[in-house]
């Protein structure tokens, strides 16, 4: 089944409760995704600053930032639970090419200026609790809770999948073809942590995007390319876009109020949201990209 | 008498409103607070009038008899879903399959009624003042479907003997589905529809939509086959 969600701020005014928003968009979604969950908060992005959302697995935090310390000198660590963000001024090449080759032990989740994303196994309400979601501020965020189809229940195979700098994908559904499409992506240079469709159709997104397609055109080609049932969010660093296939089997509601938009899979989701009941609330048509 | 869903469980809620007391007085119920929470009012089997206070999750007034259900607020996924009989009314927007599978009653929305509207109806009257989603009535076998607005694609797809009114325009039709001729009975019987429901509108504006009958129907140039 799982559940999706998506917040994006219109004004200021709501900046510093997002991540409460939020919390509370994933724990009302909790009953259509009880098997792990994770989201993407968007924060203001600071100059030269890369964040790196990383899931340490098994080791240490301190070991961590002992073998990384040796390879990069200015860095700083936040921790949230069994993951940490490292921030540097250092260029994704080279952290990445770093992490990949003197840290494998500890799974990259995502990165960006904006982007901080977290996932990991468990129920949604605890999940939300352990990373302190509600302690956020930002811009706009996306979440999902997952109930697992296409391949195991591991933090590998949660959502949101980030297949480049500031974009991510969260999915409800299945697609069928995508391991015909995963392996024309591998051989145009994309590469996969997992055998999760959903990480897929996020490579898609940024392989597409990466040859200077904006994300509405993308996704209006992902309808062509992309067989299977789905409704995705996906967010990018200015904002999220929704895409629901033709069929539109997979539902989606959206609340438009004038400080906010909110996108979820069932209303329950955003009935804690304020004015949600005077929103303009539609069900987006199927086959149609949205953006904010 | 009125449920705060804030305060009372769902499960209460319906369980008091699908055993309502016949001997006492009380048949008039308002429900607060529904949050979009599912099955709201699923399964009223008695002569009652419920008014809900917001918007609702799926299955709202699922399965009713004879009970009239007013939703102030737009609903989830399958308002009415195999209504019997009785009236729903939504005030706002109805999500996906509104009057899925309904045998009987009506169904109102005075608002959109998104995709598969009257999916597999059986004999139930809806009535959307707004317009519907793409494969409205998909596979609808008896009763009316009837539509102010406008139909997105594939309206009526592999419709068995059920009758969909459009006043404005239809994207494209379904498989086997065609307009069919306005004729005296057909502005008759919406006529008489809109009595019943307290609908002012002229039923010569509508055009009528229906089966060509050569999908369901067997045929004598298939008996090769068998």
């Amino acid at each position: 089944m799982c559940g999706i969600v998506g917040i994006y701020l219109k004004t200021k005014k709501y900046e510093k409760h997002l991540g409460k928003f939020l919390s509370g968009m994933l724990d009302g979604m909790a009953t259509r995704g009880p098997d792990s969950a994770g989201f993407a908060i968007y924060t203001k992005e600071h100059k030269n600053t890369f964040k790196y959302s990383i899931c340490l697995n098994e080791i240490k935090e301190k070991d961590f930032k002992k073998k990384i310390s040796k390879f990069i000198k200015k860095i700083k660590l936040t921790s949230y639970a069994d993951h940490v963000v490292l921030e540097t001024n250092e260029k994704p090449s080279k952290i990445l090419d770093l992490l990949k080759k003197e840290t494998s032990e500890v799974s990259l989740v995502g990165y960006g200026k904006s982007i901080n994303i977290f996932k990991q196994t468990g129920n949604p309400k605890d999940v939300v609790k352990k990373f302190k979601l509600s302690s956020f501020s930002g811009t706009h965020g996306i979440g999902h809770t997952r109930m697992a189809t296409e391949s195991a229940i591991t933090t590998q195979g949660s959502h949101p999948y980030s297949t480049s700098e500031d974009e991510c994908l969260v999915h409800n559904g299945s697609l069928s073809n995508h391991n015909n499409v995963r392996r024309s992506l591998v051989k145009d240079g994309q590469s996969f942590n997992s055998e999760n469709d959903t990480e897929v159709a996020a490579g898609y997104i940024s392989n597409q995007i990466s040859k200077g397609k904006d994300l509405e055109k993308t996704l209006k080609n992902s309808l062509k390319d992309l067989d299977g049932f789905y409704t995705f969010i996906a967010g990018t660093k200015d904002g999220f876009a929704l895409l629901r296939d033709e069929i539109a089997c997979k539902p989606a509601v959206v609340a438009e109020t004038k400080d906010y938009v909110a996108v979820a899979s069932e209303f329950q989701a955003m009935a804690h949201l304020p004015n949600v009941n005077s929103a303009k609330i539609f069900e987006p048509k199927p086959g149609v990209v949205y953006h904010w | 008498m009125n449920f705060d869903l804030n305060k009372k469980t769902l499960r209460e809620v319906n369980q008091h409103l699908q055993n309502v007391d016949r001997k006492k007085n009380t048949r008039k119920f308002e429900i607060l607070n529904p949050q979009g929470q599912h099955a709201i009012c699923a399964g009223l089997k008695d002569d009652i009038d419920v008014t809900v206070k917001g918007h609702t999750g799926y299955y709202c007034a699922g399965m009713n008899q004879k009970a009239t259900v007013t939703v102030h607020g737009n609903v989830g996924t399958g308002v009415a879903e195999n209504m019997m009989s009785g009236k729903i009314v939504v005030k706002g927007n109805a999500s996906q399959s509104a009057g899925a599978t309904g045998h009987g009653g009506a169904l109102i929305i005075e608002g959109d009624a998104s995709s598969r509207c009257g999916i597999s109806m059986k004999g139930i009257d809806i009535v959307v003042k707004g317009s519907v989603g793409h494969m409205s009535a998909f596979m609808a076998q008896k009763g009316n479907l009837v539509v102010m607005g406008d139909a997105d694609a594939d309206l009526g797809d592999s419709i068995y003997e059920a009758k969909i009114f459009v006043k404005g325009k239809v994207k494209s039709l379904g498989a086997d589905c065609v307009e069919k001729k306005m004729d005296k009975k057909n502005i008759g019987e919406l006529t008489k529809l809109f009595k019943k429901l307290n609908i002012s509108e002229d039923p010569k504006k509508f055009k009528r939509y229906g089966s060509a009958r050569n999908l369901y129907n067997f045929k004598i140039d298939n008996v090769g086959a068998y």
